[in-house]
């Protein structure tokens, strides 16, 4: 045995262990670590798709900081995309568009980038949606629950400056919007805005330096550290399941880490990466040389943020045309609404739901098992209402497109998404509440046909 | 002597399966992981796979070195990503036909542990046991801290001059200033045509900053509803508004310029971010879209040379509004 090539292998490995547990004491903690149970979902693997697309971020991010010059000093440009050839333009947005032309694979990262960021925000609204309506968030896991929230508002922040401060005209229009929503907030909003921007728009040239450092360096480790602070609580207090056979709220049933799940997580890793680099390397995103660079006199038409901002957009366009003024002094001015308090509302009530509901249910207890959206109509029903609200903002910042493909007035289309964000979130709330109740019946209806079928079986025999 | 053979041959065969049985049974009895069966064929499938992802990374390589490729950057992302796709895809197979997938059942970890909860109370109470005024030190404490923490935070001030919001309405816009183009020419009110758009600059400012581009748009004098007050800001039906819409800061950039007024809703300015609608023949009045303030309007003056001069600043703040802006106040 010990001659042969395996026992050597095993020779090895042996003696790395005993390396590690004699210098760490860790064999018993490794040995739980390898055996730690994985319940088997496959809305499980949407927090970890999000988790390796912010590792493929952090890695062409990284490159990317290598050739991206965070200023505003102007320059002709003289580079190798020629209709851009003699136009001014910040060093910012110059380098930005020679990283994409001039630096081989350098197009590839910026796209894979852009991908990845617009990927992992949606496996994090997906991954929400899965936590919120099979109550995942419930008791002891509320505080998991509040870092992802928490977390997900953090990435719509980083998102805005990594596009924002690349310097070309969607840049500016979008950091103009961002300067309004923070003029508009009451009292403090123009004071803001000055710390912020360092002057008043489009602010001092230190501007670009502070969206940098806060897009490379800050909110990296900041999401980083709420990665990591989930993942801990979430190994702590153990994976939530469904019911099944042997599951309870006091038994775990999975497959453990090592051998089985480890190369299934390591394969779901590389299936993402593969896409993301697949989608930067072969669909376009963000042509930048296509905008040109932002001044503050220019603006384009059918401009549109990443989609995790179109949201904002949508409440922006919805508010009707009020500032509230005493006299002719403004007081609260319309950016606030649709930009400010607006995502202020959802989160405050995505963040207050796991007390709201136990308040309203009285339900105090400590729950590993998941609920099926049916099991609990209340917060499906209310779910669905509320995304149902989110969501048909989100489209209405789509509306003038809309009237490019179909021909519709933008005023009709706007009016008619006033009056559907006002009442389609109530028939949505009432249609899947009922549904669920139905639903409900029809279990209890089948559970019991399904027992009185098995006495009889056991009668006859 | 054949028959010698069979039983060598034979007692050969007990052996080896004797001994087979016996290093095979030995680890079984202590197995953590259960065994499952060999599956030749996935192992092929998966070495395959793997060589794919080698082949396709070693195409990156080649891809990356080569000079001149019109499609490198698509190349790029093929090669890698078929090379992560191919990994992927060996380690699914891997996961799914070459380790055995075992279903544990265990118990959750315990929900509390009240013991070491009253521990941990007790550790703490009694380390403060030697203090008499408690209060009074966490007071202090909490003075110490509180200031400290507002001393260090006091350096964010020098991010901005938050406090001198009168900056906002400072604009470049002095009657007599000329308005020139992005190439720094002067305007003719002769280059003025109905139903087209201008943008214009003040000269010698610098252009990039909220207050400096507006829009230079000529009606037909008769269209004209502006206040009486500003009767004189428009001559010969030249009218110019800030480019900045009051809403959110965007630039104006769409001009909706009816070709048959009949039918056609009237002159328009629209912000392309949020669709807010201006009325440029009655004073910049919104008409549609969330904007709050009329577009501030500049009062116009042609010189002799029939070069278009600012005649005064504008009819109000400038840019998007902020608590306290006054509607109409004049800058």
């Amino acid at each position: 045995m010990v001659g042969s090539p395996e026992g050597q292998a095993d020779l090895i490995l042996r003696r790395t262990v005993r390396f590690l547990d004699e210098r760490s004491g860790s064999a018993p903690l490794l040995l739980k670590a390898l055996r730690y149970l994985f319940p088997d979902h496959w809305s499980f693997l949407l927090g970890e798709v999000a988790l390796y697309a912010f590792i493929v971020l952090v890695g062409t991010g990284v490159y990317l900081t290598l050739f991206f010059e965070p200023s505003l000093a102007k320059t002709v440009y003289q580079g190798a995309y020629a209709p851009l050839h003699g136009v001014q333009m910040s060093d910012a947005y110059k380098s930005a568009v020679d990283l994409s032309f001039e630096v081989k694979a350098g197009l590839l990262m910026r796209q894979t980038h852009h991908w990845a960021a617009d990927v992992f925000v949606v496996a994090i609204v997906i991954h929400l949606m899965r936590v919120f309506f099979t109550g995942a968030f419930r008791r002891p896991r509320e505080l998991t629950y509040l870092i992802g929230l928490l977390m997900l508002f953090i990435t719509f922040l980083e998102g805005y400056l990594g596009y924002s401060m690349v310097d070309d005209l969607l840049s500016g229009m979008g950091l103009a919007i961002g300067y309004s929503v923070a003029m508009a907030i009451p009292v403090i909003g123009a004071n803001l805005a000055l710390l912020i921007w360092g002057a008043p728009f489009p602010g001092d040239p230190a501007f670009e330096s502070r969206m940098y450092v806060a897009h490379v360096f800050i909110l990296p480790i900041v999401i980083g550290l709420m990665i990591g602070l989930h993942l801990a609580l979430v190994a702590l207090r153990h994976h939530t399941q469904f019911r099944g056979g042997r599951q309870s709220e006091r038994i775990l049933v999975g497959v453990p880490s090592f051998p089985g799940q480890t190369p299934r997580s390591l394969g779901l890793m590389l299936a993402v990466s593969s896409i993301l680099f697949l989608l930067g390397g072969l669909v376009q995103i963000n042509p930048i040389w296509l905008w040109g660079p932002y001044e503050v006199g220019m603006s384009t038409n059918g401009a549109q943020p990443d989609w995790y901002l179109g949201w904002l957009i949508g409440g922006m366009r919805l508010v009707p045309h009020f500032d509230v003024t005493i006299g002719d002094y403004t007081i609260v001015p319309n950016p606030f609404w649709g930009g400010a308090l607006f995502p202020l509302v959802v989160l405050v009530v995505l963040a207050a739901w796991p007390w709201a509901e136990r308040r309203l249910t009285g339900d105090y207890r400590l729950h590993n098992l998941l609920d099926r959206p049916r099991d609990a109509p209340l917060r499906t029903g209310l779910g669905a209402g509320f995304l149902s609200w989110v969501f048909l903002v989100f489209i209405s910042g789509s509306a003038d497109r809309m009237t490019v493909l179909f021909g519709l007035p933008y005023e009709h289309l706007l009016k008619a998404f006033t009056v559907a964000v006002l009442v389609v979130p109530f028939f949505a709330f009432l249609v899947v509440w009922r549904s669920c109740v139905e639903l409900g019946r029809t279990d209890v209806v089948e559970h019991e046909r399904e027992a009185a079928e098995a006495e009889a079986r056991a009668a006859e025999a | 002597m054949r028959r010698f053979l069979n039983w060598v041959i034979g007692l050969a065969v007990l052996i080896g399966t004797l001994g087979r049985r016996r290093r095979r049974r030995e680890p079984e009895e202590e197995r953590i992981v259960p065994p499952g069966s060999a599956s030749p064929r996935a192992e092929a499938v998966v070495i395959l796979l793997l060589l794919t992802a080698a082949a396709c990374a070693i195409a990156f390589i080649v891809v990356y070195a080569m000079d001149g490729l019109t499609d490198q950057t698509q190349l790029l992302g093929l090669t890698l990503g078929l090379s992560l796709g191919s990994l992927a895809a060996a380690l699914i197979v891997f996961a799914r036909r070459l380790i055995v997938t075992e279903e544990i059942a265990e118990e959750y970890p315990e929900p509390a542990h009240p013991d070491d909860q009253d521990a941990l109370v007790e550790v703490v109470r009694e380390s403060g046991d030697r203090l008499t005024r408690k209060r009074l030190l966490g007071t202090a404490a909490g003075a110490a801290g509180g200031a400290l923490g507002l001393a260090l935070l006091t350096p964010v001030a020098s991010l901005g001059p938050a406090l001198e919001t009168g900056t906002f309405y400072r604009t470049p816009w002095v009657p007599g200033r000329r308005l020139v183009d992005d190439k720094g020419r002067p305007l003719s009110a002769d280059d003025i045509e109905i139903s087209d758009f201008y943008t214009a600059y003040p000269e010698g400012a610098d252009p990039d900053q909220v207050p400096a581009p507006v829009v230079v748009v000529r009606l037909a004098p008769s269209q004209l509803e502006l206040p009486p007050e500003r009767s004189r800001w428009a001559p010969e039906g030249i009218l110019a508004y800030s480019k900045i819409c009051t809403h959110a800061g965007c630039a104006i950039s769409l001009y909706r310029s009816p070709l048959f007024d009949p039918v056609q809703p009237g002159p328009a300015l629209v912000c392309p971010c949020h669709y807010s609608t201006f009325n440029p023949a009655s004073g910049g009045a919104v008409v549609f879209g969330p904007a709050g303030r009329p577009l501030p309007q500049l009062p116009l003056t042609i010189d002799p040379r029939r070069e278009l001069r600012a005649g005064g600043n504008f009819s109000g703040p400038v840019g998007p509004s902020w608590w306290g802006v006054r509607k109409g106040k004049p800058t």
